[in-house]
């Protein structure tokens, strides 16, 4: 086994306990927006597109590195446009500064 | 390691930082839209460092540039068009092409290895399982946004012998996979990829409609996984910890919406199987019992001569854009002195919290949107319970009849409200296509109709009384 292959295992497992760590409690209110937020997150698979589309070699490669271009600016820019979207619903109505979540 | 590597690494641990706090953020209600834009500074860091680390052929800055200029536009204007009450399956949209795309980046990444020598075991690992859960995530996204669009049927799809049927596609597909780690064969990457693809399509038929929240969930942190093992493929742990926070984050959203509506993951997964079929025969009978049916007038009068007043609002007050007219008619109400509430299902809408943020959007006020736990004793001293265009969250066979599909989901207490008004537009079942016994209730009254004609009808029925 590598050193490479070694930390990136390491940084796998830390980032599972993080993942779970990071939304342990969070309000039913907020699950769709959630939901949608990390699924933007999940977009940085652009960067991985970017990468391999880069270094192909031959016009099967090229071409299928372009769809998986397409398909990853489509996941990252819509994931986050329409969390957005989601989420301005709750900003206007909050005097005092109270969220939507918070108990009356 | 050159001082400009360097400074990439930190900047890539940044953006991964960024996307951590991000989702923290998102999950606390004061944050959350501070915590997208966190996330989305950590994703511009991600895309800008990684574009000095390329050294692409020219045809290939050409692809990138074009990729992105013909994604961007469809993910704005999808995201931006769509309407409030489709916005499940855009974000099923969403997470599919993401899913798509992690399994193409190890597809072409183990095409170019292959092309020189043989790839090591340390690299067909990753691929086989980023080429078959992505593929899985796309093609059971698909599947979830045709039922949630009502482009195929949304109740469960089952057939004899389903259960053998997708084992030996599951078993196919792990045979596949190890001959492909062992030979990195082309062939067998094609047969791999359409395996899963069939899969992911298997897996979601037999799923209700009204599950489908929780699927998409699941396929979203699917997608994660697939994403983290691209990290490991091309050696990008940015890729590593952002696919693996939304694996691991998705996975426990996943149980806390399973959790919501009162069922087990297994059961949600599993549920449909060896499911009786009660279709036609049951709706026949079903169709022939009284119902008992009130004008606008008689139930305006009712609501204006009531002290409380429950609104239940479902999908159906969200398709008919009534969310507006619901929030003049309570207005209304309360002028005359009758108290107004909402009660919020966590599962209310397609998917929890989209009731909420659908109300939002008609700036009904947040004071009177309740939740389930908070209200469920209220109902009892309610004198009116106004289901707009809601049904399965009331269906009292959640509680009594252990054979039904939504036996053990938490509801509604309405039907102890001292009388029901149902508004919808026919006695056609609701998402989980179920048979409501409350429907049939001496106490209920029915209001036939669109959703949104009904409420301003029971408004103008309320000024006049």
């Amino acid at each position: 086994m590598t050193p490479t292959l070694l930390s990136e295992i390491s940084v796998f497992v830390l980032a599972v306990f993080v993942g779970f760590e990071v939304i342990s409690k969070v309000p039913t209110i907020l699950h769709t927006p959630l939901m949608s937020g990390s699924n933007a997150i999940h977009g940085v698979i652009l960067v991985g597109a970017m990468v391999i589309t880069a270094s192909a070699t031959g016009p099967v490669q090229d071409g299928l590195g372009f769809i998986a271009v397409v398909l990853a600016t489509i996941n990252v820019v819509g994931g986050f446009a329409v969390t957005d979207r989601m989420l301005e619903m709750f900003k206007s109505r909050q005097p005092g500064g109270r969220g939507p979540g918070a108990p009356s | 390691m050159t001082p400009v590597l360097a400074g990439i690494a930190l900047l890539y641990l940044l953006a991964a930082v960024l996307f951590i706090v991000g989702l923290k953020q998102l999950s606390s209600p004061r944050g959350a839209r501070r915590g997208n834009l966190i996330a989305i500074v950590g994703m511009v860091i991600a895309v800008a460092v990684t574009i000095p680390l390329l050294h692409p052929t020219a045809i290939g800055i050409v692809l990138i540039v074009l990729g992105v200029a013909i994604g961007a536009p469809i993910g704005v204007v999808g995201a931006r068009a769509v309407k409030m009450t489709a916005m499940p399956q855009m974000v099923a949209t969403f997470n599919g092409v993401g899913g798509g795309a992690a399994a193409l980046v190890s597809t072409v990444e183990l095409l170019r290895v292959t092309g020189t020598h043989a790839p090591a075991v340390s690299l067909g690992l990753p691929v086989v399982f980023s080429v078959v859960i992505g593929a899985v995530s796309f093609a059971g996204s698909g599947i979830a946004f045709a039922k949630l669009q009502e482009l195929m049927r949304g109740t469960p799809i089952t057939y004899r012998g389903q259960q053998l049927a997708n084992g030996v596609l599951a078993a196919a597909i792990v045979v596949l996979a190890i001959l492909l780690v062992v030979t990195a064969n082309p062939g067998i990457l094609l047969g791999l990829l359409l395996l899963s693809l069939a899969l992911g399509v298997a897996f979601v038929l037999p799923i209700g409609g009204a599950d489908m929240p929780v699927i998409i969930s699941m396929l979203n942190a699917f997608t994660g996984l697939a994403v983290a093992g691209d990290g490991f493929v091309i050696q990008s742990p940015v890729l590593i910890v952002g696919g693996t926070l939304v694996g691991a984050s998705g996975t426990l959203l996943t149980k806390l919406m399973s959790d919501a509506m009162g069922r087990s993951l297994a059961n949600v997964l599993f549920g449909a199987f060896g499911q009786v079929v009660s279709g036609p025969a049951a709706a026949g009978a079903a169709d022939a019992r009284p119902v008992r049916a009130g004008t606008a007038e008689d139930i305006g009068t009712l609501l204006a001569y009531s002290q409380r007043v429950i609104i239940v609002p479902g999908y159906g007050l969200a398709v008919a854009q009534a969310q507006h007219a619901a929030r003049e008619l309570a207005s209304l109400l309360e002028q005359r002195g009758v108290s107004v509430e909402y009660a919020i299902h966590p599962v209310a809408g397609r998917m929890p919290g989209h009731m909420n943020v659908l109300l939002a959007e008609a700036n009904v006020p947040y004071e009177q949107l309740r939740e389930m736990d908070e209200i469920n004793d209220a109902f009892k001293t309610a004198d009116v319970a106004l289901v707009v265009g809601a049904n399965d969250v009331v269906n009292p066979a959640a509680r009594s009849s252990p054979g039904s599909p939504i036996f053990g989901m938490p509801i509604l207490n309405a039907d102890q409200a001292k009388t029901v008004v149902f508004m919808k537009r026919s006695m056609r079942p609701g998402f989980a296509g179920i048979d409501n016994e409350l429907l049939y209730d001496p106490r209920t009254i029915m209001l036939f109709g669109d959703a949104k004609d009904s409420l301003v009808k029971l408004a103008a029925a309320v000024k006049a009384a």
